[in-house]
């Protein structure tokens, strides 16, 4: 008890149920248009409105094409959905930055960037990456649709209180290793359902001096282990990263949240379920070889072998192999890859632009390449022109598109096809995820920088 | 949503035992455009039972008449994944009311309960035994008995406690629904909001 995560949930507890869930009071409701029609249906059919439509902001991101934007939709299902969003948050009197709003993005991308993810919050959003904002300080979680029905119909969820888990990653980063790889290590250490049931908080020097995008990355992947949630508590990076932002609270409001703030972590005397401490020092650049994201390798190693697998595990295993073609004990450094994804609520922010722009600048994409490269929000994207990196990206033969979800789940147009391998900054390698039969391996912007310009499976050590 | 009460069942199973099933496999991104809760049976599974041109893949276990039930019996962690509520929807209007395993994702978990759809956690064991079973006799049956809280092989007898808050187990066997429960406390939600600004 008396964790960062303790702390936060107790402050927010309306009534604890008979033999049943907590009550628990939310703060912030992120809707998109994949899955909330249906919620704000359930409200018309029981003739009732948001309790605290203040607390609720709607962005459409899944959907949106990541080209003329300031046209309509061309797929009629996905302008329907988009559309529905719009006129669902019309009707309930709730904030909307529509498609081609300067406000517009990836939820994920936005909330902390407008400074309405805050330290000391309870966030919901039908959205397994909900788990992003923790980076700030807050619990946040992703959640169903009928669960967001019930937060928009009262403020409030029911949940069982999850347990408390403390990830310390300590020591100092290597060259060329980001939080992506952090991420995608913990995950292959602790399986893709090792963490089902708990609440995460990071911890350890290597993650108090990643900057905020690094967190943000970090805590994105919480959900990719099982995880309800991630988090980091606040500190001076986070201060600074939200002071200013057009949400965030100003003059005397923010120097009495900053003092609140500065109590958000876990005490001396806090007991966690489960706790496990990695060294930063074995992290190189990683890549996923299989189907789940806890499938994955450091750039130099192999894929495992059949035999180091357990025995009910084996039928998966073999499965993921078969799809993805590769042979269980094989090197992957130098396999050909056909597309690359830079973006998406995971990997979709100007660090991640600036990494990505740091490898190919004064290179070229390799022929053969086709490569998505879509900013997280309109914010990242000025940003990006502002820095210079367009131009960058410009000479080096990419293209540069507009905000979305995009290729991490294939909604709109931008898909990898049947059987082509895709290095992806997104968050899962699921079958089909990137479109049916594609080929995803996860890794971070400077790993498929490294294969955008070689066409191949690259160790970005080499550039850097 | 059908609010359909849950008591006792006993039937068949469909067995699909692969560990980590994740919410893509259960309804892929692409079918997720609708802005109602129905017909989402047509999806569920739809890149195993389907092939590109839309023609059964007779190999998965769907397309075997053999097969058929209100049970789906799957490897551990069930579910992981994307939170999308249109997996419970198509596990739903397909018409499974029970879904067993040895370890659910949370999220999606509740989303089966949701949508009355019972979630069962067995023992590794009991889930080895029963494939086994459904292996050897396609027509094996399972008992769910929810007020007693019990899953019962009926080919081998063997027989595991569940469990379920009682709450939950209340709201399932009554056809009640969260949202129901919540507008009835509406006065302690009134009552933290005036808390904090004290």
């Amino acid at each position: 008890m008396n964790t960062l995560f303790d702390k936060i949930w107790d402050a927010h507890i309306v009534q604890k149920v008979d033999d049943g869930p907590t009550q628990l009071y939310i703060d912030r409701l992120y809707c998109h248009e994949v899955t909330s029609p249906q919620a704000f249906d359930e409200l018309r059919n029981r003739g009732i409105g948001c309790m605290r439509p203040e607390k609720i902001f709607c962005m459409p991101d899944h959907n949106i094409p990541t080209r003329n934007q300031d046209k309509p939709i061309e797929e009629p299902v996905s302008r329907h959905q988009v559309e529905t969003l719009v006129k669902n948050a019309e009707d309930f009197n709730l904030s909307l930055f529509g498609m081609n709003h300067p406000k517009n993005g990836i939820i994920h991308v936005v909330g902390p960037e407008l400074g309405l993810t805050l330290p000391g919050m309870t966030i919901v959003c039908g959205d397994s990456h909900t788990s992003t904002h923790g980076a700030m300080g807050a619990v946040a979680f992703g959640i169903g649709t009928s669960e967001v029905g019930m937060v928009m119909a009262s403020q409030c969820i029911l949940q069982q209180k999850p347990k408390n888990m403390r990830i310390s990653i300590n020591g100092t980063l290597g060259k060329g290793v980001t939080a992506k790889d952090v991420a995608l290590y913990i995950m292959s250490r602790m399986t893709t359902g090792g963490a089902t049931g708990y609440f995460v908080e990071y911890a350890g020097s290597a993650v108090r001096s990643m900057s905020m995008e690094s967190r943000l990355t970090l805590c994105n992947l919480s959900i990719e282990m099982g995880a309800r949630g991630g988090m980091v508590a606040p500190d001076e990076i986070t201060f600074e990263y939200i002071k200013g932002r057009e949400y965030a609270p100003k003059g005397e409001a923010w120097e009495k949240a900053v003092t609140y703030w500065r109590t958000l972590h876990s005490g001396d005397d806090a007991i966690f379920d489960k706790e496990y401490s990695f060294d930063a020092a074995d992290i190189e650049p990683r890549i996923t070889y299989g189907t789940n994201p806890g499938m994955g390798i450091g750039i130099s190693e192999a894929v495992p072998t059949m035999e180091s697998v357990d025995e009910a595990g084996r039928t998966s295993f073999k499965k993921s192999l078969e799809y993805m073609g590769f042979k269980a004990g094989e090197k992957l450094l130098g396999h050909p890859i056909e597309y690359v994804f830079l973006g998406s609520c995971t990997n979709g922010r100007i660090e991640d632009f600036r990494a990505f722009a740091q490898i190919v600048k004064g290179r070229h994409k390799a022929d053969g390449v086709t490569a998505i490269i879509v900013p997280g929000s309109w914010s990242v994207l000025r940003q990006i022109e502002a820095e210079g990196i367009d131009k960058i990206l410009e000479e080096a033969g990419f293209d540069l598109r507009q905000p979305g979800c995009s290729a991490c789940l294939a909604m709109n147009e931008d898909k990898v096809p049947t059987g082509k391998y895709c290095v992806s900054t997104s968050n899962r390698n699921f079958e089909g995820r990137q479109g049916p039969g594609a080929r995803t391996i996860l890794a971070s912007p400077f790993v498929a920088a490294a294969a955008a310009v070689t066409g191949r499976l690259t160790d970005p050590r080499d550039f850097l | 949503m059908k609010k359909e009460k849950f008591n006792i069942l006993t039937d068949s199973c469909i067995p699909i035992p692969l560990e980590n099933i994740d919410t893509d496999q259960i309804v892929p991104a692409r079918f997720l455009k609708a802005t109602t809760r129905e017909g989402f049976g047509d999806y569920l599974f739809r890149d195993w039972r389907f092939d590109k041109e839309g023609n059964k893949i007779e190999s998965f276990v769907m397309n075997n008449p053999a097969y058929s039930g209100k049970i789906l019996v799957a490897g551990k962690n069930f579910g992981c994944g994307s939170s999308r509520e249109h997996a419970a929807w198509a596990i739903a209007d397909y018409g499974f009311r029970v879904v067993v395993s040895s370890f659910f994702a949370d999220i999606h978990k509740n989303n089966e309960l949701n949508n009355f759809v019972l979630p069962v956690v067995v023992s590794e064991k009991f889930l080895k035994n029963l494939f086994e079973s459904i292996a050897n006799d396609p027509r094996t049956q399972v008992t769910v008995d929810l007020p007693n809280q019990t899953i019962t092989n009926n080919v081998t007898g063997e027989s595991e406690q569940f469990e379920i808050n009682g709450y939950k187990k209340h709201c399932l066997m009554n056809g009640l629904d969260d949202i129901d429960f919540l507008l009835d406390n509406k006065d302690k939600i009134e009552a933290w909001e005036q808390r904090q600004t004290e």
